[in-house]
């Protein structure tokens, strides 16, 4: 391994890191925005021209805060369950491509942290272990309402992730591979995979509210049935990494999909850019458009929380196993049939 | 049983049709309506810069009034002081001296006049028990404070500036 590589890594895992965290900041600025121009309201515009030093505001009120841990409470794990909701939320972008491989002062730097070919599965990992920091920081608050809202985040999560996976799988019929890099170079030009799957697209785009536990599917934080949710105890930074990490999954689910269904940084009429920017800027605009479909997902969530009522728990697990699983099947049978018509005659 | 209003109505529960189960509709529309949201005019009021009209009657800071003449209004009866349910308001009285006739209307007068903006509930019952029409609600907002002392306001936020006081003012700033 030769240092120059070394370099290029460490470079594209900072800058992403960075990136990862500016974006989950201002998402919270964002949020509030959101939610007041829905309302014909103004928002925060106090901190800053129109709010936007109002991030740094509440970290540094986080930061200062005063930290309380219950005394019954399990210290290690206590620990534990907001690190490890930080750390979940912020592996899944290492497989999301971000670019084409870029030419930087003559050497060649692909703008994907690692590609591995089991990309997807690799994801689906570390979305599974999401769950353990709601339920590690649910269980050692050693607080009822806690344990409730965790289980409620548990449960809910398995579920949905069954329909997710099996939405997935219809995908995987369509593309021939687990690979992002792969996935991401097929959907070349205005060929997203959104156009042959759009059903799979919808159920994994509910799936992925269910997985970030948003609107209208956040269960796990109800103020009037559990004083808080698997949250209730924490205070100071530990609820802001638990905040920051839910901001995170959002921009990193964002991701996801607007790479796997909506061609990632594809774009129409992008090799015509690239003949005239050349192989430096060129992929540049690609990254420039892959983030605006980002924001435009995390606008999307965000839309959709200030609209929509939550459901009833009950309805929750209705959708996700009566309705979902069966469609999600449904979809991976449909996709089959045709793929196979099609390649047969 | 019929309804003696004639207004009711009864609601018939009718299953959900296909499209109303599926939800996205009805959550599509909602979305569109949030949108439109976006581009109407904001209710927001910026309060210290801006701030929004009040009506004739509003009830904000109390002010303790003077006479044609310049002097003091107020005997220290303490009916205001009796009136009030939140017992916000105290005050010492004091006989009026040979040479305070100018500022002082009647013999006796308050030397000290507190209220506790913070126990204050702008009820207006001050106003209606004085009956030298001395203290009015007529001022603007109570502005926030730090600290709670600084809630208690003295004769000299609350009495109104005599002619002398406001000639004074308008030379400084001429």
């Amino acid at each position: 391994m030769e240092l120059a590589f070394l370099i290029e890594k460490v470079a594209v895992v900072v800058i992403l890191f960075v990136l990862t965290l500016t974006i989950a900041a201002y998402s919270t600025l964002a949020e509030r925005k959101v939610a007041a121009f829905l309302q014909d309201r103004v928002g925060p515009d106090r901190a800053g021209p129109f709010g936007v030093f109002q991030p740094l505001a509440d970290g540094g009120k986080m930061f200062f805060k005063e930290e309380t841990t219950p005394n019954g409470a399990n210290k290690w794990l206590f620990i534990a369950g907001p690190s490890l909701a930080l750390l979940t939320s912020f592996l899944g972008s290492a497989v999301i491509p971000w670019g084409q491989p870029i030419n930087f002062f003559g050497r060649i730097v692909p703008l994907q942290v690692t590609d591995i070919n089991v990309g997807i599965l690799y994801i689906f990992g570390v979305v599974s272990l999401g769950v353990y920091g709601i339920m590690i920081g649910g269980w050692a608050s050693n607080n009822k309402y806690s344990l409730m809202g965790a289980v409620r985040g548990a449960s809910q999560n398995i579920s949905y992730e069954i329909a997710m996976g099996l939405s997935i799988i219809a995908l995987l019929l369509v593309t021939n591979s687990l690979s992002f890099k792969v996935i991401a170079e097929q959907q070349h030009g205005i060929n997203w995979n959104f156009w042959y799957q759009p059903l799979g697209f919808l159920i994994f785009l509910v799936c992925a509210f269910a997985e970030t536990n948003r609107v209208p599917f956040d269960l796990p934080e109800c103020e009037t049935e559990l004083i808080g949710g698997y949250n209730t105890e924490y205070s100071g930074f530990k609820m802001g990494a638990y905040m920051f990490a839910e901001y995170i999954n959002m921009f990193v689910s964002s991701a996801v999909m607007a790479t796997l269904y909506f061609g990632g940084y594809n774009y129409p009429g992008m090799d015509f850019v690239n003949q005239h920017l050349g192989t430096t800027w060129g992929p540049l605009v690609g990254v420039a458009v892959l983030l605006g479909k980002i924001l435009a997902f995390i606008f999307f969530f965000m839309w959709v929380r200030w609209t929509v009522p939550r459901f009833r728990y009950d309805q929750l697990m209705n959708l996700g196993w009566k309705i979902l699983i069966p469609l999600a099947i449904a979809n991976i049978v449909i996709t089959a049939c045709v793929i196979t018509f099609f390649d047969k005659f | 049983m019929e309804s003696l209003s004639g207004r009711k109505k009864v609601l018939e529960q009718k299953p959900m049709t296909f499209m109303e189960r599926i939800y996205l509709p009805a959550i599509f529309k909602g979305m569109g309506i949030t949108f439109m949201h976006m581009f109407k005019k904001k209710e927001t009021t910026y309060y210290p810069e801006q701030e929004r009209e009040f009506s004739e009657n509003w009830r904000g800071m109390h002010s303790l009034k003077r006479d044609e003449n310049g002097k003091e209004r107020c005997t220290a009866c303490g009916l205001c002081a009796l009136s009030c349910p939140a017992e916000a308001i105290t005050m010492t009285s004091a006989e009026r001296q040979k040479g305070e006739e100018h500022l002082y209307r009647e013999e006796k007068y308050a030397a000290v006049y507190e209220i506790n903006m913070l126990r204050c509930i702008f009820c207006g019952l001050c106003e209606e028990a004085c009956p030298k029409e001395a203290i009015y609600l007529d001022g603007p907002i109570v502005p926030s404070e730090f600290l709670r002392k600084d809630f208690i306001y003295g004769k000299d936020k609350l009495v109104e500036l005599s002619i002398t006081d406001l000639e004074a003012q308008k030379g400084v700033l001429a």
